[in-house]
């Protein structure tokens, strides 16, 4: 059995006039340490299965297992981020970090300092009595991240925790977020519409198809690319050649809906 | 370099002197318009040209001032009056907050009293002080429940739609760490709402003040409110107007206390 395992997912929004499919029949499986990105347009249901894994969504039909264990009763074992920080502008960083220790009664002198000494790790420093609104939406992406890790779960969600960033710290995050992950071991599941992201980042890539959600296809990411940092796996020779061949099934799809 | 610093530094006093200037004179004219309005008051009273028997002048009430202070008459009535306010005012607020907090805490609840709310809140609240007066006797309960009627329903309304207003990512990034719909109520609800509630505090003190007023009016033994009523009854306007006077002077105050409060909560 995988570390986590999908099976056959339907999700469907209902409203007064519509219903709406967000996602059909989507079975998949991550390995414990592995890092995958759910790739696709807007539209595909990306963010719902997101929320599906992490039982903030109760499915419509199918069931999520970690370590064959229903998602539900697993509920501090996952961790989500966000497209934006959200750290809570009235609570300093500090708060902010401890606030998962707080909320899930594990926070104590042990589980503090390893939450602070995590911030120096990803580089800051000084910032822990300042307000979120005094530091940089880079600096404020990285105590995110730790509010995230402080909890220590084993299964990390990345909702396109770096579509908000401009271009040059998203390249920097990147890195810092993979070389964080991989020294922890962490499994992670990264959402996003940048194909270069998520190839840099990720072992296996999957490729959804939109209204409804579908799992169109799986890429597996070469060993060349996976064991060097995302910035320099973007200038490997044979980054573009994915970029290719993904962009083309894109483009099918796009032309298969119109 | 040092020269270019001494510029600057130059340019940024002539700033904050020109900022003082300008405060000096809103000061200034704000005092104008204070001694003309008194003053013409009290020179167009002298003069009959307006009649002193209705308006009075500055000079009788501070006459009747300084005597009703000395028979102390006016502090045991502004005390009761200011009493009444203060609770009536507190408990419309926190009343009211907890209110939405259980509207926002059980939305079955808040679609079932939706209509009854608008009902209440369009309702002049000021009527029903004869049935507040008869059922809880006339004294301090029934003034303070007057006071606190009045801003309870409008409290509610806008502390609920504060609450409901709130970035649902907020709580969305609270569960993902498995909190409770209270732990997500004290983390980020009732904080995010803070600006609102204190900007219904302001709201409230005047609405308190109406409500405390009236309720004397009916009640007419002790405060303001009957100052101004056995004024009327007397045909003793300097009185009337002395009440107003000490009622503007203490509802200005409470409002700055709120605005007091409100720079120590939110932290700029």
């Amino acid at each position: 059995m995988s570390f986590l395992t999908v099976q056959k997912i339907h999700h469907t929004y209902f409203t007064k006039d519509t219903s709406a499919t967000a996602l059909s029949d989507i079975s998949l499986a991550v390995e414990e340490g592995e890092f995958v990105s759910i790739l696709g347009p807007s539209g595909c249901g990306k963010t719902t299965l997101l929320s599906i894994i992490s039982s903030l969504l109760p499915p419509t039909q199918g069931t999520v297992l970690l370590e064959n264990k229903p998602i539900s009763t697993a509920k501090n074992d996952i961790g989500y981020m966000l497209q934006q920080d959200y750290l809570l502008p009235w609570k300093t960083i500090e708060e902010n970090i401890l606030l998962g220790l707080k909320l899930s009664k594990q926070l104590n002198e042990k589980t503090k300092l390893a939450a602070l000494s995590l911030l120096k790790q990803i580089g800051l420093t000084g910032v822990e009595k300042q307000l979120p609104k005094q530091l940089s939406g880079g600096m404020r992406q990285r105590v995110a991240l730790v509010r995230t890790l402080a909890t220590e779960p084993k299964l990390l969600m990345l909702d396109e925790p770096f579509s908000a960033l401009d271009y040059q710290t998203k390249l920097k995050l990147e890195d810092l977020v993979s070389q964080t992950l991989d020294e922890f071991g962490k499994t992670a599941i990264l959402v996003t519409h940048d194909i270069g992201e998520a190839i840099a980042m990720s072992d296996r890539v999957f490729l959804f198809s939109p209204r409804p959600g579908r799992l169109h296809k799986t890429f597996h990411i070469p060993e060349e690319l996976r064991k060097v940092p995302p910035f320099e796996a973007r200038n490997h020779e044979l980054y573009s050649s994915i970029f290719q061949t993904i962009w083309k099934e894109l483009e099918s799809l796009d032309q298969r809906n119109e | 370099m040092i020269r270019e610093t001494n510029k600057v530094d130059l340019l940024h006093k002539n700033y904050l002197q020109s900022l003082k200037v300008e405060k000096r004179w809103v000061r200034f004219y704000q005092g104008i318009i204070f001694l003309l309005f008194f003053s013409s008051w009290e020179i167009s009273s002298q003069n009959r040209w307006i009649d002193p028997l209705i308006f009075s002048s500055p000079s009788k009430i501070w006459n009747l001032l300084i005597a009703k202070m000395q028979d102390g008459s006016l502090v045991t009535n502004l005390g009761v009056t200011l009493t009444e306010t203060v609770f009536g005012f507190i408990l419309g607020t926190l009343l009211g907050t907890i209110l939405a907090a259980i509207l926002w805490w059980s939305p079955m609840i808040s679609k079932i009293l939706d209509p009854y709310l608008v009902i209440l809140n369009a309702m002049p609240k000021v009527a029903l002080g004869p049935i507040l007066i008869v059922a809880m006797g006339p004294g301090y309960p029934s003034i303070i429940a007057m006071g606190a009627i009045i801003s309870i329903i409008i409290t509610t309304i806008v502390v609920y739609t504060s609450f409901k207003e709130v970035d649902p990512n907020y709580v969305k990034v609270l569960q993902t760490f498995g909190a409770t719909r209270f732990q997500c109520f004290k983390e980020a609800i009732m904080p995010a709402s803070f600006p609102t509630i204190i900007s219904t505090l302001k709201v409230n003190v005047g609405l308190s003040w109406v409500g405390v007023i009236v309720g004397e009016f009916l009640v007419s033994s002790k405060g303001l409110g009957y100052m101004i009523i056995y004024g009327f009854q007397v045909f003793n306007f300097t009185l009337v107007f002395l009440s107003l006077l000490v009622i503007a002077v203490f509802a200005t105050i409470m409002y700055q206390l709120v605005e007091l409060l409100e720079k120590k909560l939110i932290k700029e």
